[in-house]
């Protein structure tokens, strides 16, 4: 039984990193109605950067300071030289420019870095401790902490401050907003800022654990089936889907894998949010569409 | 419409001179190709530059210390595969017919899913197709493979030398007996190459083999450590690619599974392999067949020739000297090599494929070659012939200090004679699905 909750904790942990990437999907869709495909992208190359940075000598938080001024600047360019042309198209296509913003961000984040692998230590140990026998390690504890926090502060920020309010009502109808006199692109470019902000902080985690190096980008897709079940307008769902995925997965790996063949833990969140698709298909956080026929 | 005949004729006359210099028989005064289905972009870039870049430097050193092969000069040209198959057979059939008349001497893809798309091809073209230290383990029989060349290691004799090694540090291979061993493998046709061959050892010595798959690309494996933790064996074999090895070590190391007891495979012996994963990496073993540094004659000279005169091919110099610059100087030896032998026989004039794949079948280096060639040490002692198209099927062991990697065994022999019938019952398999009668190579000259 002990196992059994070791593996479940362990997912827990895990699930909570798939949240920190579903986090910045989140707030682009909320705010814009864009699936953000580039948001993986946006993990390497804010993570790239800054490890590039640091061994260039700079400080840890200079290093810092300058990635998230850098990631600004690239959402500006985003949203001057791509999102303004196309406001009001339909969301087919404004996915299909972030899925080629994804390519040009990997492609660009390789040239100007190049393509090695490497290090990134935030100096938190990953060495496990025992708590009631099972084994914890410091840096999921932090990644939590993380998490928790980035959730606490972009609620208070989407539900409490008028930035945040206006940009609920440009996800609802750009149009509309617009003719009430919201600056729409003053939101696209700070709502693309703070989901640089969120990629810069789950490419620093994920980097320390992976090492920085093009495999970042797919941790996408781990946070798809998380989006799927959590719903993709709430922030509050990236976790609760993160946590579900996460030791799901771990469990499924562990005890139904050996009976079919092991590998199982890929593919497996899929099936659970295909299920939910059927059952709910906003997911358990998201907002019903009712549209009047 | 009034055609003009002689024009017609001109231009046929025109597209037929065309046809002629593009033609793989076509040569040029003295240049011998060699097509580069590199990566350095995508996912396992950082292994491509290195294995490239190493390559390139080598051939450029021939040419700039040598003048080529017996004045033959080495020319190259790349063609970017980001590691993606079907770019690997469009830039093979871009490639293949070589460069300004100069007949391309073997292609040299570093990915198992390219060498596997273009292997057919490669014995329809006449090209000879490298897969130094990976490939289809097979193909080792040249009597069925006649073009296709696994050098120096295959897959199945990976994991025997690991084994010998794992008996050897036990105290004998009849210690083996009741051991634990864990194998984590990339789940893909690679990482499962040689899970057959693992459970035959297993039966054979009788140690208790566990096989864990880790889905593709690897950046999670709480679940398959656990399962390690729960199952407490005496060593875990790394059979990883990429992002999976420093994740393995990291989450080793969170689940309390001492490094210096996981062996990683040939594609988890690099620096990238083992700097991400930081203090967890400490005492991690590998096994390679060439050790990093650079302190090798042909290494010096490198840099002497090539990196110091700025014609290195590497961005980052500090990269010179590491595992996968090395493994490109290697195969870039043994190609020159092949060619050399081959121009022995031929004439010392560029070479067509089937006369460059001669050369591979009679490579012969022992240390007296090795040395010749500023690679004692470096490259292991190699014969190739007809039927074995692997040659060495021998590997050291190195340990990993945190910064560096250490050598730490000589090298440590698979059991061949134990895995050549296995292979052979694979290869004639292969023929007889295929409809291929294999050469007689006692025949063969």
């Amino acid at each position: 039984m002990s196992f059994f909750f070791e593996v479940l904790v362990g997912g827990l942990l895990a699930g909570v990193m798939y949240s920190l990437v579903a986090i910045g999907f989140v707030l682009i869709y909320k705010a814009s109605g864009v699936f953000n495909f580039a948001q993986g992208s946006m993990v390497l190359f804010s993570a790239l950067t800054f490890v590039s940075l640091l061994e260039r000598s700079y400080p840890f938080w200079l290093a810092f300071v300058l990635t998230l001024l850098i990631m600004l600047v690239l959402a500006w360019v985003i949203e001057r030289w791509v999102l303004r042309k196309l406001v009001n198209r339909s969301p087919i296509t404004l996915f299909m420019a972030t899925l080629g913003l994804s390519y040009i961000i990997e492609g660009l984040a390789q040239s100007l870095w190049g393509a090695q692998v490497h290090g990134l230590d935030l100096g938190i140990n990953d060495e496990p401790f025992e708590v009631l026998g099972l084994l914890l390690s410091q840096f999921d504890l932090f990644a939590s902490a993380v998490a928790g926090s980035l959730v606490i502060i972009l609620s208070l920020f989407f539900n409490k401050t008028r930035t945040g309010i206006a940009l609920r009502a440009v996800a609802d109808d750009p149009l509309a907003a617009l003719a009430v006199g919201i600056n729409l692109q003053r939101l696209w470019l700070i709502v693309w800022g703070v989901a640089g902000f969120v990629g810069l902080v789950a490419g620093l985690l994920w980097g320390a654990r992976l090492g920085v190096q093009f495999s970042l980008s797919l941790v996408v897709l781990k946070a798809l089936p998380v989006l799927i079940i959590g719903g993709f307008t709430s922030i509050t769902g990236c976790i609760v889907g993160g946590l579900i995925i996460g030791a799901s997965e771990k469990l499924a790996e562990i005890f139904i894998g050996p009976y079919l063949g092991g590998g199982i833990e890929n593919w497996f969140p899929y099936v659970l949010a295909m299920l939910f698709l059927l059952v709910r298909p906003a997911g358990l956080f998201g907002e019903r569409q009712i549209e009047r026929v | 419409m009034k055609v003009n005949i002689n024009k017609c004729a001109g231009l046929v006359l025109a597209l037929n001179l065309a046809l002629v210099a593009t033609s793989p028989n076509a040569r040029a005064d003295g240049e011998q190709y060699f097509p580069l289905q590199s990566y350095r972009i995508g996912p396992y870039a950082a292994g491509g530059s290195g294995f490239f870049g190493g390559f390139i430097d080598y051939l450029q050193y021939v040419n700039l210390k040598e003048g080529g092969v017996n004045n033959v000069k080495l020319t190259w040209s790349e063609c970017e595969t980001e590691y993606v198959v079907e770019k690997g057979v469009e830039c093979y059939e871009r490639l293949k017919h070589g460069l300004n008349g100069a007949p391309a001497a073997a292609t040299n893809p570093l990915s198992v899913g390219i060498a596997y798309a273009t292997l057919d091809r490669s014995t329809a073209d006449k090209l000879p197709l490298i897969t130094i230290n990976h490939g289809r383990t097979d193909s080792t029989d040249g009597s069925v493979f006649p073009y296709i060349f696994p050098l120096q290691l295959n897959p199945y004799s990976e994991v025997s030398a690991i084994i010998n090694y794992i008996g050897t540090e036990s105290g004998g291979l009849e210690k083996l007996k009741g051991k634990k061993i864990v194998t984590l493998y990339h789940g893909s046709p690679y990482g499962k190459e040689t899970n057959g061959i693992l459970e035959l050892l297993a039966k054979k010595y009788g140690f208790k083999l566990t096989l864990l798959e880790v889905p593709h690309p690897g950046n999670e494996q709480q679940s398959q450590w656990l399962n390690i933790r729960r199952i407490k064996p005496d060593w875990v074999i790394l059979r990883g690619w990429g992002v999976m090895n420093p994740v393995a070590l990291k989450t080793a190391q969170k689940t309390g599974f001492p490094a210096d007891h996981i062996i990683g495979n040939i594609w988890s012996n690099s620096e990238d392999d083992a700097a991400p994963a930081g203090n967890a990496a400490k005492g991690f073993i590998s096994i390679t067949t060439h050790p990093s540094g650079t302190n090798f004659p042909v290494l010096q000279d490198i840099d002497k020739y090539v990196i110091k005169a700025s014609k290195g091919n590497l961005e980052d110099a500090k990269r010179f000297g590491t595992v996968y610059y090395n493994l490109g100087v290697v195969n870039g030896i043994l190609n020159v090599e092949a060619v050399r032998v081959a121009q022995e026989k031929y004439g010392k004039r560029p070479l067509t494929g089937e006369e460059v794949r001669w050369g591979f079948e009679h490579i012969h280096l022992d240390d007296k070659r090795l040395a010749e060639l500023g690679a004692l040490g470096l490259v292991q002692p190699l014969k190739l012939t007809c039927s074995d198209h692997e040659g060495g099927g021998a590997v050291r062991f190195q340990q990993w200090d945190g910064s560096k990697w250490n050598v730490i065994s000589d090298w440590v022999q698979a059991d061949r004679d134990l895995l050549r019938p296995i292979i052979e019952e694979s290869s004639h398999k292969y023929a007889k699905e295929k409809g291929i009668t294999p050469r007689d190579c006692s025949k063969e000259s």
